[in-house]
């Protein structure tokens, strides 16, 4: 099934050498973020390092336990982005400390930061197979539909137009990102699950295979949670989101580029109705073709002004960017969470924000290299669906901000101002280091020091499989 | 279905690929086109938004940034604002900045290549490009009292110089204004404040009155005359000039009185001395037509006539005319018809004469200091010309004591202290005189210069607000 090799050895000490890196990197962001206009080694400071750093060394400690094959390369990447967002968010803090009534960003996210990796840390610790959660298919399915609605209930709050938000007492939360990763369980379930059905059966028409109507159920069941979220929160992000983590999914449980064609075909749709039905939608639209038009630039709400000041930025930072702490990223509007790319390509420049992207091209390829190594197939779906999430959640937003395509409000992963963002993407974290080991770890039937010496195609076979899987 | 997981993997490496596209055409190739948008006020926040250096007066600011509450971050703010207005100007979002906060804004603002080195330690260690503050010459105690010597609703200005270096002391006018007015970064509030000020008479808030406005200097151009005459080796101590009551111009049907109620009347011929302790018109105005146009427009040169200043703010040339009629030199060289001068000219000529002859480049920066306190530079005495020789400046001296002493500047004497001076009175048609008083104390150790000039008055009030203060400030520098 996998034709690639695992290598059987624990890693952990790269992994040690290059958290150094990420904590270097991390707190050094936080240093110059605070040079400008404070006092550099104040308590935040050193509340920030020692968060970072203490729980970066926890996480690292808990995979040394219970999952010492873990690809070595996730977390520190993961602790460098939390790192550099922390420190972008605190330094556009700091103009606006002067107000009275100004209640600092940074310190708020550092919490949702220790909470987020404590939550890691506990999935880490009693989840000990990705394989149990399969077990919860269904349930996952529900608890998708709950979180979705919630902000329909009462408890939501409709916050700038979208109502994604719940009131949890002490702040917000938005349930939808945690939907992400029940949806992205459920669907590994169902199809991991039904996808020899699906595989079977259908006409061919020419080169494609098109599916029964009845296996089309679960993508119209996308589709419409899609639609929903977007009808019903106006949020255009989460919308694309979901239903690009559904089609990634399907696709790579059946192969089969027509399912990938009849997707696209109803995302046509589902736009083509939302632009007739929805002015929100056509605004955006509208935004991001005619930015530059006086109109449109002036309007409120829903006008281009947001997306020409983070192109402004953006263009202000150039090759190598004003520096950091030096710029004017605080012109932008949610510069701290939805624009925060423009406010890294404003202070670090291209060359800074090239940096960024490739940590995650890294971390989403760590995510697709496990989906190979991992012998199950609802490992493999899992794994796939939540690396492409954050893929496709980096495109949609900084495709926005940079007007590749229209701006949606979503975050971008580990880096944007947000708990519940961070808290959900450091769970995805977990689970691909979950993943990860399962993937890397040799098989328990042979004794780890002669399997690490050789590696051998007949060890890997003795891991039980069931018949059909892995097999195109 | 790894094959798939392989796929799903280009898929998402082409989006990557796609946004760092779209990266590289908004940072890179865009990049001109954005950063020039007329909607992209970024250039504008960022002069704005950064800490600007301080100008200071004897270690205190009289213009500097302050932190704001608005999306500036910071506020321009002047101490003092209308004793100090003609010199540090302002620093406004929509009317642009004027005389030392245009002058010094590379300095003030960090961008001048002088601070280079330190925007590159800046740079390294991550530490914001701060401006450099600039230190005046200005004496604060001298320049209020320079200020307190114009009277409120008088148009005027005094200037105060040391002649050995150029240094300005004090430099005020009046009509003033509050520079926090423009300064404030509401442009529709400024808008207001910018029409009520220009609703001031005699008031411009783009220009400083003792540099900018040329003015008839009348008879304390004379001075220019007897240099004139003395390097022209032509004239000395003895040499005796006819000093009719009225000289007749040729080609009109005018003349060129002497002053009606003067002294001048007492003698026919007048030799130098006399002629300028009595302001004698007649003699001068034979005198430039015997020396010609060129002589006095040479000498005038060498006092620094014909150019533009930058000490460092921006002083306008002061004029002398060329291809006159005999008439018309005549009465240029009383300091009428064509002829104009800036203050600081006039104090020009008084510190040249006091200096050996040696014309100094008046400076206005004492030293310049990056954020750190550390000594960027520090300006040191420059020679602007070689006006006059020694010998000349030395005669010149004494005649300008004897004016002081018995002629038309005996409201200078101090007792004890030997002043030189010189008294002027223009007349301006369709309005008041200009009077004027430049000179320098001691004599035989000129400390020293000072120059006054009061517009649109009367002779009396003229000779109170000019002479009388001269005095004043001499004791109040020479005390020190």
């Amino acid at each position: 099934m996998s034709d690639v090799l695992t290598v059987p050895r624990s890693r952990r000490n790269v992994e040690a050498a290059l958290l150094l890196l990420a904590f270097a990197v991390a707190v050094g962001a936080n240093f110059v973020a605070g040079l400008e206009r404070e006092d550099p080694f104040n308590d935040y400071f050193w509340r920030q390092a020692a968060t970072l750093v203490g729980m970066g060394i926890l996480v690292h400690l808990i995979l040394r336990i219970r999952a010492k094959y873990a690809d070595p390369v996730i977390l520190p990447i993961v602790i460098a982005l939390n790192g550099i967002g922390l420190a972008m968010i605190h330094r556009l803090d700091l103009p606006r400390m002067e107000n009275p009534d100004f209640v600092p960003v940074a310190p708020q996210q550092l919490t949702w930061t220790a909470v987020a990796i404590v939550a890691a840390s506990v999935l880490l610790i009693f989840l000990r197979d990705h394989r149990i959660l399969r077990r919860f298919t269904y349930i996952s399915l529900i608890v998708s539909a709950l979180l979705l609605l919630l902000p329909l209930t009462p408890l939501g709050l409709e916050i700038n137009g979208a109502r994604i938000w719940i009131n949890v007492g002490f702040g917000t939360f938005q349930p939808g990102e945690v939907a992400k990763i029940t949806l992205a369980i459920f669907f590994a379930g169902y199809l991991s699950t039904n996808r020899d059905l699906i595989l079977l059966a259908g006409k061919k028409l020419g080169p494609l295979q098109l599916p029964r109507f009845k296996d089309l159920a679960p993508m119209i069941a996308a589709w419409l949670v899609s639609i929903g979220v977007l009808i019903l929160q106006r949020d255009l992000g989460s919308s694309i989101l979901f239903f690009g983590l559904f089609m990634a999914m399907i696709y790579v449980a059946t192969s089969r580029v027509s399912w990938v064609l009849i997707g696209l075909a109803m995302i046509g749709v589902g736009a083509f109705i939302a632009l007739q039905l929805f002015s929100h939608v056509a605004l955006r639209f509208d935004s991001w073709l005619n930015a530059f038009d006086p109109e449109v630039y002036n309007r409120a709400p829903g006008g281009s002004q947001q997306v020409v000041q983070g192109l402004f930025g953006l263009a202000n930072g150039g090759l190598a960017g004003t520096g950091f702490g030096q710029g004017r990223p605080d012109l932008v509007t949610y510069a701290n969470s939805d624009m925060i790319i423009a406010a890294l390509g404003e202070e670090l420049g291209m060359i800074g924000v090239f940096a960024i992207i490739l940590l995650y091209i890294l971390l989403v390829s760590r995510g697709f290299r496990a989906a190979l190594g991992t012998k199950d197939g609802f490992g493999k779906l899992l794994a796939c669906g939540l690396s492409f999430t954050i893929a496709l959640q980096c495109f949609v937003v900084i495709g926005g901000i940079t007007r590749l395509i229209p701006l949606t409000g979503l975050t971008t992963p580990f880096m944007s101002a947000g708990g519940s963002s961070l808290l959900a993407n450091w769970i995805i974290v977990a689970l691909l280091l979950l993943i990860s080991e399962t993937a890397r770890r040799p098989v328990r039937t042979a004794a780890p020091s002669e399997q690490a010496a050789v590696p051998s195609a007949s060890g890997r076979g003795a891991l039980p499989r069931r018949p059909k899987e892995g097999s195109r | 279905m790894n094959q798939a997981i392989r796929s799903a993997w280009v898929v998402a490496i082409g989006m990557f690929a796609l946004i760092l596209g779209s990266l590289t055409y908004v940072q890179f190739f865009e990049a001109e086109e954005l950063n020039t948008n007329d909607w992209n006020n970024r250039q504008l926040y960022q002069d704005f938004g950064r800490p600007r250096g301080a100008i200071l007066v004897d270690g205190k600011a009289v213009a500097e940034s302050v932190p704001s509450n608005d999306q500036f971050n910071y506020q321009r703010v002047y101490k003092e604002p209308n004793l100090y207005a003609h010199l540090t100007g302002f620093y406004s979002l929509v009317n642009g900045s004027t005389q030392l906060e245009q002058a010094s804004a590379g300095l003030l603002s960090g961008t001048s290549d002088e601070l280079f080195y330190d925007r590159i330690v800046g740079l390294l260690s991550g530490a914001s490009s701060q401006g450099a503050s600039v230190e005046l010459t200005i004496d604060p105690q001298i320049q209020q009292l320079a200020w307190d010597l114009i009277p409120e609703g008088q148009r005027g200005s005094i200037v105060v110089t040391e002649p050995a270096t150029g240094n300005i002391l004090a430099m005020v006018s009046k009509p003033s204004y509050d520079p926090n007015l423009i300064a404030v970064h509401d442009s529709e509030i400024a808008a207001r404040n910018v029409e009520q000020l220009s609703a001031v008479p005699g008031l411009s808030i783009y220009r400083n009155p003792a540099t900018e406005s040329l003015v008839a200097p009348g008879s304390v151009f004379k001075l220019v005359d007897a240099a004139a005459a003395l390097e022209s080796g032509d004239y000395d101590a003895e040499s005796q000039i006819p000093n009719p009551p009225v000289l007749p111009l040729p080609g009109t049907t005018i003349g060129l009185p002497n002053y009606v109620n003067g002294t001048c009347a007492t003698r026919t011929t007048a030799d130098l001395e006399f002629a300028l302790e009595q302001s004698c018109n007649t003699p001068f105005a034979q005198i430039a037509w015997d020396l010609g146009e060129d002589a006095i427009q040479e000498q005038a040169r060498l006092f620094g006539f014909g150019e533009r200043h930058q000490i460092p703010v921006a002083v306008e040339a002061s004029q002398f005319p060329s291809d006159l009629s005999q008439p018309e030199l005549a009465q240029s060289a009383i300091g009428q018809f064509d002829v104009k001068v800036t203050p600081l000219q006039m104090a020009m000529v008084a510190s040249a004469i006091a200096n050996d002859g040696v014309l100094m480049k008046p400076n206005l920066i004492k030293a310049v200091r990056a954020a750190d306190l550390e000594l960027i530079n520090s300006p040191s005495p420059e020679v602007l010309h070689e006006s006059v020789s020694a010998g000349t400046a030395d005669q010149l001296t004494e005649w300008m004591v004897n004016v002081v002493d018995n002629g038309t500047g005996r409201g200078a004497q101090i007792p004890g202290v030997e002043v030189a001076g010189k008294t002027g009175t223009a007349e301006v048609e369709g309005r008041g005189d200009n009077a004027w008083f430049t000179g320098f104390a001691p004599a035989d150790d000129p400390q020293v210069a000072v120059t006054i000039v009061m517009e649109d008055v009367d002779l009396a009030t003229g000779s109170q607000l000019t002479s009388p203060n001269a005095k004043q400030i001499f004791e109040a520098v020479l005390n020190q």
